[in-house]
Order: C-alpha cells, then structure tokens, then sequence
C-alpha cells in the first residue's frame, strides 16, 4: 500500500494523477457518441487539425485555448457540413479537412523552429508538466460535456442511432449537432496538453469499444466507458511512473490491454461478456 | 372523411432535378394508402416532406383540420444493428419531451402498453438484434406509435422480408387501420403489398394516377410509372401484376401484351 502511496507524494504526479483521470473519463464518455455514429477518425482527424489552430493561435498571439476550440469547432462543423455531399462522405470530408489544418500548422513550426519546442507537448503530451490551471480546465469541460450528456441524454441517444427519424420527430437536429461539436472540439483542445494528439483519438475510442464488448444497453455502455477510462488514466498514470515511461502512451496502453483482455473474453463466449439477462 | 394533409403543386429537390414534381396528394383521415414506383422515383421523398425533414421548393403542404401527429417507420435496412439498444430503449426514444435522462412512470408505462398492443411486452429488455424480422419490424412501428400518431408513415415496411413476415407486417397494419390511424406506406411489391390496400398513388417523381388497386394496377398506368411494359391478370378478382419482361422484348423485339383481366 505504501508503494501506491508513494508517489502521491509528488505534488505533479498528484496533478498529473487527477488530470489524466478526469481526461480519461472525459475521452471516454464523449467518445461513446464519436464510436457509435461511425465517426471514429474524427478524433483523430480533429485533434490534428486542433494543433493547426493552436499553431495559428500562438503566431497571431490569440489565447490557445479559446482559439484551438474555435478552430476545432469550425472544422468539425466543416466536417459536416462536406460530408453531407454524398460525392464526397464523412472520412474523406475528415481527411480532407483535418489534414489540411495539420498541414498548415507543421508549415508555421516549420517556419519557425523556436515553435517546435513549444508544441512538442501539444503533439505527444505531458501530464507529467500540467499545473492546477490545466486540472481546471479539464474539470470545467468534463463538467460541461456531463451537463451536455445529461440535458441532451435523450435528443443525442435518437440522433445517435436515427437522425433521420429523430428530425422527422421534431428533434433539432443541427443545433444538437452543433453543441456535440463544440464539445467535442473542447474537449480535443483541453487533453491535448495531457494526452497529446497522436493519442487522444485512442483514448476516445478504445474505452468506448470496451464498453460496448461488455454491454448491450447504451445507459450501461455510458458508464462502462467512463469508468474504463478513469481507470486507464489513473492505472497509467502509476505505470508510468512504475516502468519510468511517458504518461500518455502508458494511459493507451492499459486501455490497449483492457481491449485485448476483454476481446479475448468476449469471443470465448460468443461476442459478448455479460449475460443477456443483464441488459437493461 | 376529413383531410388531414394536403399536398398542393409540391416540388422537391435535393439540390439538382428535382426528385418529385408538382405533386398534388390528399391523406384523409383513416385512409390507407400504398405509394408505388420505380427505385428514385420520389417515394421516400415524398414521406420525408411530409415529416418536414425534407422542405419542398416549390408548392405547399397543408394540414386543413389543424397540426397533425405523424408517426414514421423507417426502412430497416438502414438501422444499426448492432448499436446497444434494448427494444424498451428503442421505443422510448420517440418519448422527446422531457429533459431528464431517464423516462418518467407514465413514459415507461405507455411505452409497456404500446409493446404489449403490439405482442412485443415480453421482449422489451432483450437488444434488438435478437429478435426475427418481423418483431424487428414491429419494434419501429411501436416507436412511431408511441406519440399516438394520427398518420402513419413507412417507408418499404415489407422491404427484404420472408413472406410469413410480410403477412405478419400487414396483419398489423390492417388491425392498426382498423383501429381508426390513417396508413400512408410504400412498397415495391405491387402484388404481395399493393394490391391489398384499399387506395393506391403510383408515381414516378409525379403522380401518374391515384386509386383502388383495380383502377391503377393497368398496363397503360404502370408503363408509365415503370417505364417498361407489365402484364396484368386477375386472380380470384384480385390484380397480378407479371413483371418479367418477355424474352423476345429482351431481345430488343417489344411486344404489346394486353392480358388484363
């Protein structure tokens, strides 16, 4: 027990601890949605195209945060909007946009090689480095994303599995879809820092897939994928500190292992692990 | 019988041509009605502007007796299989009123009830992926009844189903019509769907005619809707529609076959 203990003794571990518990949950709840509508690739498309407006952000001396967040908003609203072209769909709308983006940030690094030291944690993360301002700011947006989930719950969960019937029946659509966005890009834009982006598309997914090995109710999967993610952030966050590795890559790699471990389980007993009585 | 929509003059475009054109429709009120046609002929289209979740053009729909409740089924070829929902999920999806993310007692009972109308009560916590086709079908129809719809909207109700699921299908639908809804639905299956219904529209991005299956079910009118020539006989004074093409048609010799009975 003291060897768990340990640890919590250093004043960044402990913030590096609580703000990769809270980025893991919030990943993994908003990215039940991200899993569920087929859009897997925008987390990692958008967490790229991010770093372009946080690269931009910093040139033109806007605040990162506000900035990133309205540049991932307006690129995910971008994204839908291209995708709605049948001659083109959703993952090459997310290509096309998102590597754009990417593109124009590395050629402002480029530029200038005095940036590139600035965003090496943008692009692979140092929870090791966040101080109390950036565990606010994951808190604020965890606590607007729960808010969202819980006022929305019913709207998002129709649009989710039917947007078609969900506009026939009254549902507005494109302001639900809007407000997703804007929380997605948030939340892009506040565990970048923690996660980086080359991992945050895994800690959106992989918790959310877990989850859904495990259940067949969407309230279940909901919780699942929070609690799965919570754990991976906290568990990593001691791994790392354990096998002297980086915070971000351990995080994905216990979620990685959870995901091996319960695939294997699940296809031991025919694609899914709980029983069926134990559906909602 | 009083109208509940009114289609008056309406065009609807996607951007391009449009996909129906000065279409001049009347859904009364407990009226049950089959909408047949070619594959882009405006059939769904037509079900989606009348939801509003497609605006026409050009033209007007009006509702003359007042705002109308309008339950939709859409085809089941296009739902998610595999998302993680258990059929009581599923139906109170249509449950949009309220804020809180769990249903209300009153939510979850009329949700019960409308399973229970439908046979479905004992399967409500099972996902439903697990069900046969038929119940999979009925589950949709139980959400679109759940707002306790004066119209009924499906689109290709019986789309890619066994025949004893069919039958199932439009057993249901009858009851349901009989029980006072109003049933607009569209199929492609002119013999096995169609020609059981008391009211048919056939259309081909407008409508060619309007009628009982007797009246519309004819060479002259499906060649127009299809645009390739159909036999009609009569079996047990029901219309069959034949709609293999002979094969000296196939081989670029058309023939005129007025078998009509």
């Amino acid at each position: 027990m003291s060897t768990l203990l340990e640890p919590l003794e250093l004043a960044f571990f402990r913030n590096g601890m609580i703000v990769a518990t809270l980025a893991g949950a919030l990943c993994a709840m908003v990215g039940v949605y991200v899993v569920l509508r087929g859009m897997s690739y925008i987390g990692h498309g958008l967490s790229h195209a991010i770093f372009g407006g946080a690269v931009i952000s910093f040139v033109a001396k806007v605040n990162f945060t506000i900035g990133a967040a309205a540049w991932g908003f307006l690129s995910a609203l971008a994204i839908n909007r291209v995708a709605r072209r049948r001659s083109i769909g959703a993952d090459a709308a997310i290509g096309v946009i998102t590597t754009a983006s990417f593109a124009i940030g590395i050629a402002i690094i480029s530029r200038a090689s005095s940036l590139r030291r600035n965003f090496d944690a943008a692009l692979f993360g140092n929870v090791l480095g966040v101080g109390p301002g950036d565990i606010v700011v994951v808190a604020a947006v965890l606590t607007v994303a729960t808010a969202m989930v819980f006022v929305l719950y019913r709207p998002l969960l129709f649009i989710t599995f039917d947007p078609e019937v969900a506009e026939a029946s009254g549902v507005r659509t494109g302001a639900v879809d809007a407000m997703f966005s804007l929380v997605l890009a948030a939340t892009i834009v506040a565990t970048m820092n923690v996660l980086g982006v080359l991992l945050i598309a895994a800690a959106l997914v992989i918790p959310p897939v877990v989850a859904r090995m495990l259940t067949n109710s969407f309230r279940r999967m909901l919780w699942l994928s929070i609690a799965i993610g919570a754990a991976g952030g906290l568990i990593g966050m001691y791994l790392s500190y354990f096998v002297d590795m980086a915070s971000g890559p351990a995080i994905v790699i216990v979620e990685s292992a959870a995901f091996v471990v319960v695939y294997a389980l699940s296809g031991m007993r025919g694609g899914r692990i709980l029983p069926a009585g134990a559906v909602d | 019988m009083s109208d509940l929509i009114r289609l008056e003059n309406v065009t609807c475009s996607y951007g391009g041509e449009p996909v129906l054109s000065h279409v001049d429709l009347t859904v009364h009120a407990g009226a049950f009605v089959g909408v047949v046609g070619p594959s882009g002929s405006g059939k769904s289209t037509l079900l989606k502007a009348i939801t509003g979740s497609v605006k026409p053009v050009a033209g007007r729909i009006l509702r003359p007796g007042g705002p109308v409740t309008v339950g939709y089924v859409p085809q089941v070829e296009t739902v998610n299989w595999y998302f993680p929902v258990t059929v009581l999920e599923v139906v109170l999806m249509a449950a949009t009123g309220r804020r809180l993310p769990w249903p209300s007692i009153a939510e979850r009972r009329l949700a019960h009830d409308t399973l229970e109308r439908l046979g479905l009560d004992a399967y409500a916590s099972r996902h439903i992926r697990e069900l046969s086709g038929g119940q999979q079908q009925r589950v949709f129809i139980a959400r679109a009844l759940f707002a306790r719809p004066q119209l009924l909207l499906l689109d290709e109700p019986t789309s890619g189903v066994d025949v004893h699921t069919r039958h199932d299908v439009m057993h249901l639908l009858h009851d349901l019509h009989h029980d006072g809804l109003a049933i607009l639905l569209t199929t492609h299956d002119l013999n096995g769907v169609a020609a059981h219904l008391p009211e048919l529209v056939c259309l081909n991005r407008e409508v060619v005619a309007t009628g009982a299956p007797g009246d519309v079910l004819r060479p002259d009118v499906l060649e127009r809707t299809y645009g390739a020539p159909m036999e009609v006989l009569s079996h047990g004074g029901m219309p069959v529609v034949v709609e293999s093409v002979p094969p000296d048609e196939l081989h670029g010799k058309p023939g005129h076959h007025e078998h009509s009975a």
